[in-house]
């Protein structure tokens, strides 16, 4: 997948920015997601030569940990809390409305590029479950109307940038 | 009048920031202050008044002009008045060491942390040589908080003893466990406890370097503990020189990236170190080979914030809290389908049932609780029977369940066991490192037996095949990953064996 001239330099400028930390790797990952909104497979030879690893070293690390995507995604990541506690309070239901109303499984994004669904294991909120995030918020006691209505709004700003 | 809403994870998921905003429009500036952890009650308002410092729960934005005409009359009238917070039931009979300033105040206030005896223990320890402050940690009997129960003075002593030119303090702030947000609830409301904790562990075992490995599920504390720590080396109790005393230490937030795994301590140390979180064989143990290589404590968020407290408040006081040989006390975190969830901070002892019933008032659903999980995806399904069962590592030991970070998740009599069971497999496919076979590979086959299983097929030997995949798991796995995954699994399988014939939930 290609990718942009500037998003190559900002890669670049980022593996500068890191290369001296040790053990920057995932703190270099998390700062290019955050600025691309994925890791695409062109920064992987970068970041190799920058930090002095082998590109299936690279590739090792971004494809081990869950966080990092490495195709875009929608603007905006709605997460299912999966875990026991939100299980015990209905979460079961609750991940099969989210994927019947958005019309996507885990890891696909909406048609109009607005949500990403994602499943995780637990976001910490068990007292008040079933949670869910979108982005950096975090949402307790989620039913199916209270998780329309807080969707609905996600898919109304056509292209907000995320 | 002084207005308190919280900010933490909770509150704010409970809606918070519109009650904040609605008293804003009032022309009221609330003070933003942490949880108290009685979640049941978020978002919790309370206003310091003539009468004390009183609270309203759970509100909402609209409830905002109704409490503003109660104050200015008889706040007691208000349907959502709970009375003085600090006389609410729940909170009054806890043992509060480590949550004692939670909810107070502001908590990345340093000067409300200072007014509450922040640094007070630090202030000890500078005075104090190494083996002085390992051994006030040892004569408080505190054992690790993460899970395993380490006695934590035996680790620190071990890297104490260690020649080495750099060592490093790592707070193990993975916290991923479901059922459990006590670590997110020290961060979030009180993290200087915690930067406080880790300075002095560094002062004991000559470490100048500490990272906190935070999970990135938890964005709010990340910010928090960000804002803390600027401001800590702002007020030169972080960095070189500490307060005058010639002593360094450097901290800093390092973000995990969705991976359950990387609170095991070995993996964490290779996630660091910028790696796949692969689980370590040990030997070596982290005290002696740790992070790159280096003498490493490793411990969870809730060991290094009890350093605080025993520091400044000796060994003995700690100590005297508990039963047997599990001392100080314990973070219950009462969660899942329970009408009064929250944070229960009380010395090693009470039972189960105690903590649920009188506590928790029984679930939130209204109907009877029928398992309980304690300790997170890995801890045993408990039934009925075992409920009065004390909260301590050893009871629990010795009815193959764990009190493991403190978690309890409790579920109603609609839940399917089986269900469950398959779902313990299926989190340890998803989880599981993948280093060791038993996990990577037993883990696949767990969950094809139990479908088996439920699906009649074959049935007997099939129950015979997943004790014996359960043993080799148990037997033969690297880590508590793979290693414990059984539990849940045979304790569902031992207690609510009706829910595996196929036809749902079962009778017993």
């Amino acid at each position: 997948m290609g990718i942009s001239q500037n998003e190559q330099q900002s890669i670049t400028d980022l593996v500068g920015q890191y290369q001296a930390l040790p053990g920057g790797l995932l703190p270099l990952l998390h700062a290019i997601q955050g600025d691309i909104g994925y890791v695409p497979d062109s920064a992987v030879p970068i970041i190799a030569k920058g930090l002095n690893l082998s590109r299936a070293e690279v590739h090792g690390v971004i494809s081990f940990y869950h966080d990092f995507k490495t195709s875009p995604v929608g603007r905006h990541t709605v997460q299912v809390c999966r875990a026991e506690a939100c299980q015990s309070m209905g979460s079961r239901q609750l991940e099969a409305h989210a994927k019947q109303t958005l019309g996507i499984d885990y890891g696909e994004t909406t048609a109009d590029g607005a949500v990403t669904l994602e499943p995780v294991y637990c976001l910490g909120n068990c007292a008040c479950s079933p949670s869910i995030r979108i982005d950096d918020a975090i949402y307790a006691r989620v039913d199916r109307d209270r998780f329309d209505d807080l969707v609905s709004g996600l898919s109304s700003e056509k292209g907000a940038a995320k | 009048m002084r207005f308190y809403i919280p900010q933490d994870t909770t509150a704010l998921a409970l809606g918070s920031e519109s009650v904040a905003g609605a008293l804003q429009t009032a022309g009221i500036e609330p003070l933003r202050n942490g949880s108290r952890g009685l979640f049941w009650l978020e978002p919790l308002l309370e206003v310091e008044t003539d009468q004390g410092r009183i609270g309203f729960g759970p509100v909402t934005a609209k409830d905002i002009p109704s409490i503003i005409d109660a104050l200015q009359t008889d706040p007691s009238s208000h349907d959502l008045y709970q009375g003085e917070v600090a006389e609410i039931p729940y909170l009054k009979s806890q043992q509060r060491l480590t949550y004692a300033r939670a909810g107070l105040g502001d908590p990345v206030c340093l000067d409300n942390y200072q007014s509450l005896s922040g640094f007070n223990g630090l202030k000890k320890a500078l005075q104090m040589t190494g083996q002085q402050i390992v051994d006030q940690v040892k004569d408080s009997g505190l054992r690790g908080r993460g899970g395993a129960a380490f006695p934590a003075g035996i680790k620190w002593q071990t890297v104490l003893n260690c020649d080495s030119d750099q060592k490093y303090i790592v707070c193990n702030a993975d916290e991923g466990d479901s059922g459990t947000f006590a670590d997110r609830l020290v961060m979030e409301a009180d993290p200087y406890q915690l930067i406080e904790g880790m300075i002095i562990a560094g002062l004991a075992v000559g470490a100048n370097q500490g990272y906190i490995y935070l999970r990135s599920e938890y964005p709010v504390a990340h910010k928090l503990l960000n804002i803390a720590i600027e401001r800590a080396i702002q007020a030169n109790f972080l960095g070189e020189n500490i307060q005058g005393s010639g002593k360094t230490f450097h901290l800093e937030v390092r973000l995990g990236a969705g991976a359950y795994i990387c609170g095991e301590e070995t993996s964490l140390l290779e996630s660091l170190e910028g790696k796949r979180g692969m689980v370590r064989a040990k030997p070596p143990l982290p005290a002696i080979e740790g992070l790159f290589g280096k003498p490493t404590v490793v411990n969870n968020v809730l060991t290094l914030a009890a350093i605080s407290s025993i520091l400044d408040q000796g060994a003995d006081h700690y100590q005297n809290f508990g039963m047997g040989r599990s001392r100080g006390t314990l973070a219950i975190q009462l969660a899942g389908n329970i009408k009064r969830g929250g944070l229960i901070e009380l010395a090693f002892g009470v039972t189960l049932r105690e903590v649920v019933e009188e506590y928790g008032q029984g679930t939130y659903s209204g109907r009877p609780i029928r398992a309980i999980q304690v300790g997170g995806p890995l801890g045993a399904f408990l039934p009925e029977s075992q409920w009065d069962t004390p909260m301590d590592y050893e009871a629990f030991a010795a009815i193959k369940a764990m009190i493991g970070h403190g978690g309890i998740v409790v579920f109603d009599d609609t839940a399917d066991m089986a269900a469950q069971a398959r779902f313990a497999m299926e989190f340890c496919v998803v989880e599981s490192c993948g280093k060791c076979t038993p996990c990577r590979i037993g883990s696949v086959r767990g969950v094809e037996v139990i479908d088996r299983i439920v699906a009649n097929e074959n049935r007997e030997n099939n129950l015979i095949l997943l004790h014996e995949l359960c043993d080799t798991m148990e037997m033969g796995s690297l880590c508590a990953m793979g290693g414990m995954t059984p539990f849940p699994v045979r304790s569902a399988l031992a207690h609510f064996s009706s829910d595996f014939t196929g036809q749902g939930r079962g009778d017993n």
